[in-house]
């Protein structure tokens, strides 16, 4: 797994909060009503044979396996990490997922468990999953995961200043972040479900592209409702509006809540008739999640077999 | 301390062509021959003279069909007028319900066979006739259903009084729909049926007649006369018919009406339209995108309420016209059968040719096309998604009704201007409104001369909602309450 290199902030350094207002307001609205039809629509897709196939690898090489518990340990980690590498260790065809997402502290171990692999590693950061600290401390902790090895920092906003109209700290705090991942890539989680409106999120997702994001999350996956499918469209469109208006490409990643291979197809199908076949890669769209791999395991035995396998054997990890 | 990390190989991005996945077509039966539907038996046509129906997908026959004469038209206007004074008219409107109320769950039932039928007769895709078509038509026969025992409640002061003998002409684009927005309410208040599907598409029509036989409805309540104009003509002409409801051209429509100017007979007509979009700046751009393209690609534009006239304010023109050419190219066109298919196949040759013709002449008279490099298939009847920019009013595109998958831009820069172009036209059956800002929208909705206006949407129907034009779209409303006026007489209190 490669990576384009990382970008930096498209507006000017002396950006204020009335002129990132300013910037926000000619995002062009949202029809909640609109939105939720279109992907119901394109939800009736039906993926059939080699299309469905070609799916499910991708969805596995898209894949950031995930654990940000709690309870995790050095032990947990590593034995996802083995998974993330073969998945399916009765069928070495199977390819690796994209990459592993942890908590700071676990990326040395990650880093570890991964060395060799091509699998690459993405921390949580900024004082994940609420983000409710001094902006200071968030880049210390920044830098500190790139510092360990991650490949990859997946940041949260601070939703109480987007919904309080301070634009310019969530900004200044993406630009800042995406200073200290240097070399690392910068996915910007909105925390869509907390936001709420589809307005809220089309300009959150602007403000974050703005900033420099390499990649939009959706979610933390501690709020509920996580990732959705109208909240990914309007994501998509943003990226493609960002896309038209800069040249420059950003990659999309839905995340948590997605564990059935049937949902993840619908997202591919929104990403395939909103943004095509530019982004139908895991350079630019991922999947945050941990328990889709499994399922998405079973369908492509499904496929070739035609059984379905006990969940017994496919491992957890 | 960086660990250094050895890349796996690059990915390619996935080119995701999706896989053939046709509808079965096992669940459907045709017959080699079709005889009229009157008295609640089949025969054969005493004019003794039959037309092929054909899909328009593959251009292969489906059936042999009758063609009714004078004569078997007025055997089926006999029979129902019979239907009406002996078993339908002095029935209890509770017994009536019943019988509404059986159809409507019998068509939810055979939905699935129902809509692949449509399909394949008409060329529309079978995702559409299987999510819109027979949802709405099964949803015609229970409202109306609800209606036959409360229509004293209706209309307060009007005492409930079937008119007799309804004779309905029905269109090409929606069969088993437009089936339903006549047949339901005229059942539903009394009346017994003589209706004539249009020559293309009678295989629905024949489907739902073997289907009413088998609810148990009482011989002569419903009679299905196929044919071409010539069928029709007798049908509305008929001495003994109280009561004309047409869906289709306007041409075709005045005809009708002058047919029956100096008779007692009560008509409905639902005609031709121009649709326009109207698109402000601070409209939500995607979802219009998606409005006008569900408006205007919709049933292949075989739609009477089509939003085939887009009016874009000049300040977002190019940006939105971008955004429709992008989203143009990502529509399925091809194979109706095939569940992803968004536009399948134009219902005939004649109207192939028709839309052919007009959008020669936007071509001629200077407007700009854009189409989308898509594959069309070998056989069979179908045109490629088209947008026209530059288009004038005097143009051709932007005056007459091309019924196909044809959009006209033109734009606008104030809503006084958007509003006298979307009403310059002589017909007036939809408008559809795009804005963030509520009170243009009432504003607008107050000005438009259309029967509907759709509000940040666009397309939608449901049996609860009155339709109808203004102009030469027609008067009449179907759908709703005000459906039942049309076949009520309601003439004295």
């Amino acid at each position: 797994m490669t990576l384009a290199p990382a970008r930096q902030s498209i507006l000017p350094d002396r950006v204020t909060t009335p002129t990132l207002r300013t910037f926000l307001r000619g995002v062009p609205s949202v029809d909640e009503v609109g939105a939720a039809e279109r992907v119901a629509a394109l939800s009736t897709r039906s993926i059939k044979k080699e299309s469905k196939r070609a799916a499910l690898d991708l969805m596995i090489r898209m894949m950031d396996l995930t654990t940000l518990e709690g309870k995790d340990t050095p032990g947990k980690v590593i034995q996802m990490s083995a998974k993330a590498h073969r998945p399916d260790p009765t069928d070495p065809s199977i390819p690796s997922v994209a990459a592993v997402c942890v908590y700071p502290n676990m990326v040395p171990y990650a880093v570890q468990a991964t060395e060799g692999t091509g699998v690459l590693v993405a921390s949580v950061a900024t004082y994940f999953p609420s983000g409710l600290s001094d902006t200071r401390l968030k880049i210390e902790e920044t830098k500190k995961v790139v510092a360990d090895g991650a490949d990859e920092v997946d940041m949260v906003i601070d939703r109480g200043a987007f919904l309080a109209g301070e634009y310019f700290k969530v900004f200044d705090e993406i630009r800042r972040t995406r200073e200290a991942c240097g070399d690392a890539h910068l996915k910007v989680i909105l925390e869509t479900g907390e936001l709420e409106t589809l307005d809220n999120v089309r300009r959150a997702s602007m403000l974050a592209m703005a900033a420099g994001a390499d990649f939009i999350k959706t979610s933390t996956g501690k709020v509920s409702p996580a990732a959705t499918l109208p909240v990914t469209l309007v994501m998509l469109e943003a990226i493609r509006d960002f896309h038209d208006a800069t040249g420059v490409q950003v990659g999309m990643k839905p995340a948590g809540g997605i564990r059935t291979s049937k949902e993840a197809m619908r997202y591919l199908v929104v990403l395939n008739e909103t943004l095509g076949v530019d982004w139908m890669t895991p350079e630019w769209f991922r999947f945050g999640a941990s328990s889709l791999l499994n399922d998405v395991l079973m369908q492509i035995r499904w496929l070739e077999t035609g059984r379905y396998s006990s969940p017994d054997y496919f491992t957890k990890d | 301390m960086a660990i250094t990390r050895i890349p796996s190989t690059t990915h390619e991005p996935l080119l995701w062509e999706y896989a053939d996945s046709k509808e079965s077509t096992d669940v459907v039966e045709i017959d080699d021959r079709y005889g009229l539907y009157i008295d609640g038996e089949f025969r054969s046509p005493r004019s003794r003279s039959h037309f092929t129906t054909v899909n328009p997908a593959t251009e292969e026959p489906l059936a042999t069909v009758a063609e009714a004469g004078k004569a078997d038209v007025d055997d089926a206007v006999a029979a129902a007028r019979a239907a009406y004074e002996d078993v339908w008219g002095p029935m209890s409107p509770p017994e009536r319900a019943k019988y509404i109320f059986r159809i409507a769950r019998m068509i939810q039932e055979r939905s699935r066979e129902l809509a692949v039928l449509e399909t394949l007769d008409g060329g529309k895709p079978i995702k559409e006739s299987r999510d819109v078509d027979l949802p709405l038509v099964a949803g015609h026969f229970f409202y109306y259903a609800g209606w036959a025992d409360k229509l004293e409640y209706a209309f307060p002061g009007i005492r409930p009084r079937p008119l007799g003998v309804a004779g309905q002409v029905i269109p090409w684009n929606f069969p088993m729909l437009m089936l339903a927005w006549k047949v339901a309410p005229a059942l539903a208040a009394g009346n017994t049926v003589v209706l004539k599907p249009a020559e293309t598409t009678p295989l629905t029509a024949l489907a739902f007649a073997r289907l009413t036989e088998e609810a148990g409805l009482p011989p002569g309540v419903l009679n299905v006369v196929t044919g071409a104009g010539e069928t029709g003509s007798l049908v509305v002409a008929h001495d003994d018919v109280d009561k004309v409801a047409f869906t289709g051209s306007t041409a075709v429509g005045k005809l009708i009406q002058r047919q029956l100017a100096g008779t007692t007979k009560k008509l409905t007509l639902e005609l031709g339209g121009k649709g326009a979009h109207l698109i402000f700046e601070d409209a939500p751009l995607d979802q219009a995108v998606e409005g006008v393209i569900n408006g205007i690609f919709f049933n292949q534009g075989h739609v009477c309420c089509a939003g085939s006239r887009l009016l874009v304010e000049e300040s977002v023109h190019d940006r939105f016209v971008d955004k429709l050419k992008r989203r143009l190219s990502t529509l399925r066109v091809g194979d109706p059968m095939d569940k992803n298919t968004d536009v399948g196949a134009i219902n005939s040759k004649e109207q192939l040719d028709r839309i052919s013709d007009l959008v020669e002449s936007g071509r001629s008279e200077g407007a700009e096309m854009f189409q989308p490099d898509c594959e069309l298939p070998q056989r069979g009847f179908f045109f490629r998604p088209t947008l026209f920019t530059g288009v004038s009013q005097s143009h051709r595109i932007a005056q007459e009704e091309i019924f196909g998958p044809v959009l006209s831009i033109l734009s606008f820069r104030t809503p006084e201007e958007a509003v006298e172009k979307a009403n310059n036209t002589p017909y007036g059956l939809s408008a559809g409104v795009w804005t963030s800002k509520g009170s243009r929208i009432l504003w607008m909705a107050d000005r438009l001369r259309a029967g509907v206006v759709w509000a940040n949407t666009f397309n939608k129907f449901d049996p609860a909602s009155p339709f109808g034009g203004y102009k030469e779209s027609g008067f009449g409303r179907e759908g709703g309450r005000h459906g039942l006026l049309a076949y009520m007489d309601w003439s004295e209190g």
